[in-house]
């Protein structure tokens, strides 16, 4: 019989420093990662009364507050569309962004046993978490369609470009919640930081109120919050509006940086995930 | 043809107790942070050195070589180091010094059903679990029928793993494993779970998987498994390998040198405050135990089968605890309970309440053990939660006695128990007749009584 040797090996070794990510292992394990979207879809909205019906009343009922506090009693008015579908449309991308940092940032922490009794890519359980939103995502989206014919909303040209916006967000959601999630496994403070950062969040991105309100100064500065440009373009792409090109530019910087600069920094940190967690 | 998996110099360091949640909580950091930046303003020294003190080397340069078809047995007692060696072999950690060379697919598992969700069905969680340790989705699917059938829960496929019972997800998890078909396979103590029926189905599995040519690591407290099912074994004793050699001479040198290894050998008597056996995490309230036979006679490690046994544990209870029960266990060479002792078991008691140091005596009118090596645990549990654990307590030798007054002393099987013979009268008989035979001769007097 043959000896069938495979030249393949693998050598395990301590690691200081920065390291890339192994994209040709994770490219390989594709299929898990398939597995635990899946996994965390079905299990997310188990043993509830809606269901899947959460993923369009979050940000609908949200629509409905903001409109009724924010648009009626504090009088804060739009340059154009009908105040609902003003913070719906921002409201799309904001509940998927802070769903996702919330959702992924306790991954690690919530899944002990994959991170202690396995190997598989680590990146794939917060990044799972957050494939699993996506769903979530494009059913609120397709909520969006139905307003927009319910006011009439006619769309414009520039609609080719809202994907663009949409993939901004979730590149920052995943690099934030690498880091985040990361953390979480070394500081358990993370966890009672993360929802004030997100309820912070809201108010310094454009969800609310259009960008008329913040002073033109202020504009750049705004877009390091990721949120404040992708929230701006989507809107403007999608119903119109005004645009900033400065501000989008910073915040999809900022996208790319999150992005690439969670993936080091989550890489660094998981060596060391199985023994503190 | 180069091993396939080459271990050199490998070694773990872990942080310590106190060393540890010194570095892991935020406060900590931040005040470390003014305490060093005002030292560095005072002109302080910082007080002494962090270096190696608060840590526990896990793994200390350790170095093997397996081959292709080698069945591995690793032995060795509780934070010997066995499982962090899997862990680093399996990739969930890495060593702190040393390396590993992997020249085939691995399957690691360390433990039974690992991501299974408690609310996804069975179907489910055999995909879920199966790509997880490696396979594709086709192959599970290939294999699905065969995994279905061996965990023998057609009927229970369709319902959330949450209500199934232990057993059953021992069952399934175990399946679906025993179905991979990696080049090494590394297992860590998994069959310590499952009825007794289920352990030797996956034993039979992992020879057969063993036979077929695949390597195989194999942790495991249970030496007849080791035994059977390896060739070669490695003892690991305070994270340093000590034997790389056969299966069977680790088991020996295991069970000689290392299982019995007891201060109490040679004495009646072990001081319990600071046992190397105290399972992790527990407090030190069990403080000496000593061994007597009748009449106050310390027993020195042997005991004729059948003598009687006084274990006497010392003890400390927290202030007024109303609610605590001591345990002795034996066990055998192979890590197998054979009997526990507990106070909680005694119908008679005269003690309610207690505070401070106890002392009490567990009196066995005979210890019906066949003759071999037993260690003994002692477990002491309050208000229903394990306290304090000493494993390998002190070691009890059985020797060989006429239990049973024939001249044949009983050697084999786990225990003697009396028992009588006769005939009952319904068979043929020689010459005379049958009722008559069933006299008085077929009766016998058992050892126990002399002693």
């Amino acid at each position: 019989m043959a000896t069938t040797y495979k030249p393949i090996e693998l050598v395990l070794r301590p690691h200081k420093g920065w390291q890339a990510i192994d994209v040709g292992e994770i490219w390989a394990t594709r299929e898990l990662f398939n597995f635990l979207v899946w996994r965390d879809v079905k299990v997310r909205y188990k043993q509830t009364l809606l269901g899947g019906l959460w993923a369009v009343l979050q940000p609908l009922l949200a629509m409905l507050i903001f409109t009724v506090f924010f648009n009626r009693l504090a009088g804060i008015g739009t340059d154009g569309p009908p105040y609902p579908l003003f913070a719906y449309t921002g409201l799309v991308l904001w509940t998927f962004f802070s769903n996702s940092i919330s959702m992924a940032s306790n991954s690690l922490v919530g899944n002990q046993v994959l991170v202690s009794k396995v190997y598989f890519p680590r990146v794939f359980i917060p990044l799972a978490s957050i494939g699993a939103l996506l769903l979530d995502l494009l059913v609120s989206m397709l909520l969006l369609i139905v307003l927009m014919f319910w006011y009439h909303w006619h769309v414009t040209a520039a609609l080719i470009w809202f994907p663009l916006y949409v993939i901004g967000t979730i590149l920052s959601a995943s690099g934030l919640g690498l880091i985040l999630s990361g953390l979480n496994v070394r500081f358990r403070d993370v966890k009672y930081a993360v929802p004030f950062l997100i309820q912070m969040g809201l108010f310094v991105s454009p969800v609310i109120y259009p960008l008329r309100y913040v002073p033109a100064r202020f504009r750049l500065l705004m877009g390091i919050n990721p949120m404040a440009g992708m929230i701006t373009g989507f809107r403007a792409s999608v119903i119109g509006g005004a645009m900033d090109w400065p501000l989008v530019g910073v915040s999809f910087a900022t996208c790319a940086v999150l992005f690439v600069g969670g993936l080091y920094l989550f890489r660094r940190m998981e060596r060391r995930f199985a023994d503190i967690i | 043809m180069p091993p396939i998996i080459e271990v050199q110099h490998l070694s773990k360091k872990y942080p310590l107790g106190a060393a540890r949640a010194k570095e892991d909580s935020l406060r900590a950091i931040v005040m470390e942070g003014f305490k060093s930046a005002w030292r560095t303003v005072s002109g302080q020294k910082p007080a002494g050195s962090e270096d190696d003190s608060g840590h526990i080397w896990s793994v200390r340069d350790v170095s093997f070589e397996v081959n292709t078809g080698d069945v591995l047995g690793i032995v060795g007692v509780n934070g010997a180091g066995k499982s962090t060696l899997l862990k680093i072999l399996s990739r969930i950690t890495e060593p702190t010094e040393g390396l590993v060379k992997l020249r085939g697919r691995m399957a690691s598992l360390l433990e039974v059903g690992t991501g299974f969700h408690p609310d996804l069905t069975g179907r489910e969680n055999i995909f879920l679990n199966g790509v997880m340790l490696g396979m594709t989705r086709h192959e599970v699917q290939a294999k699905f029928d065969e995994i279905v059938a061996f965990a023998e829960l057609e009927r229970f496929l369709d319902t959330q793993v949450k209500h199934y019972s232990s057993g059953m997800y021992v069952r399934l998890g175990f399946a679906v494993a025993a179905h991979l078909e990696p080049e090494i396979l590394v297992v860590d103590e998994v069959l310590a779970v499952g009825d007794m029926a289920f352990q030797k189905k996956c034993l039979g599995k992992m020879s057969e998987f063993g036979q077929g040519g695949r390597t195989v690591l194999f942790v495991s407290h249970n030496m007849a498994a080791v035994e059977n099912l390896c060739q070669r074994g490695l003892v690991l004793s305070q994270g340093k390998l000590v034997l790389d050699g056969s299966a069977k001479e680790a088991v020996q040198y295991y069970v000689h040198n290392i299982a019995s290894r007891s201060d109490g050998n040679n004495t009646n008597k072990v001081d319990l405050r600071n046992a190397p056996g105290r399972r992790q995490r527990m407090r030190s309230l069990i403080q000496e135990l000593s061994l007597y036979s009748a009449g106050q006679r310390p027993v020195n490690g042997l005991l004729p089968i059948g003598a009687p046994l006084k274990v006497r544990v010392k003890f400390e209870l927290p202030p007024s605890t109303p609610d605590f029960d001591i345990r002795v266990n034996f066990l055998n060479l192979f890590g197998q309970l054979i009997f526990t002792a507990r106070s909680s078991y005694e119908p008679q008691r005269t003690w309610d309440t207690r505070s401070g140091l106890q002392s009490f005596t567990c009196d066995i009118p005979s210890l019906c053990l066949t003759p071999g090596e037993y260690r003994l645990d002692v477990a002491l549990v309050l208000s229903n939660s394990l306290v304090d654990y000493v494993e390998h307590a002190i070691a009890l030798t059985v020797i060989e006695s006429d239990f049973y007054g024939t001249g044949q002393p009983p050697n084999i099987g786990l225990c003697v128990m009396e028992h009588h013979w006769s005939d009952s009268g319904e068979g043929e008989a020689e010459g005379r007749q049958a009722a008559n035979s069933e006299g008085n001769e077929a009766r016998r007097h058992f050892a126990k009584e002399g002693r």
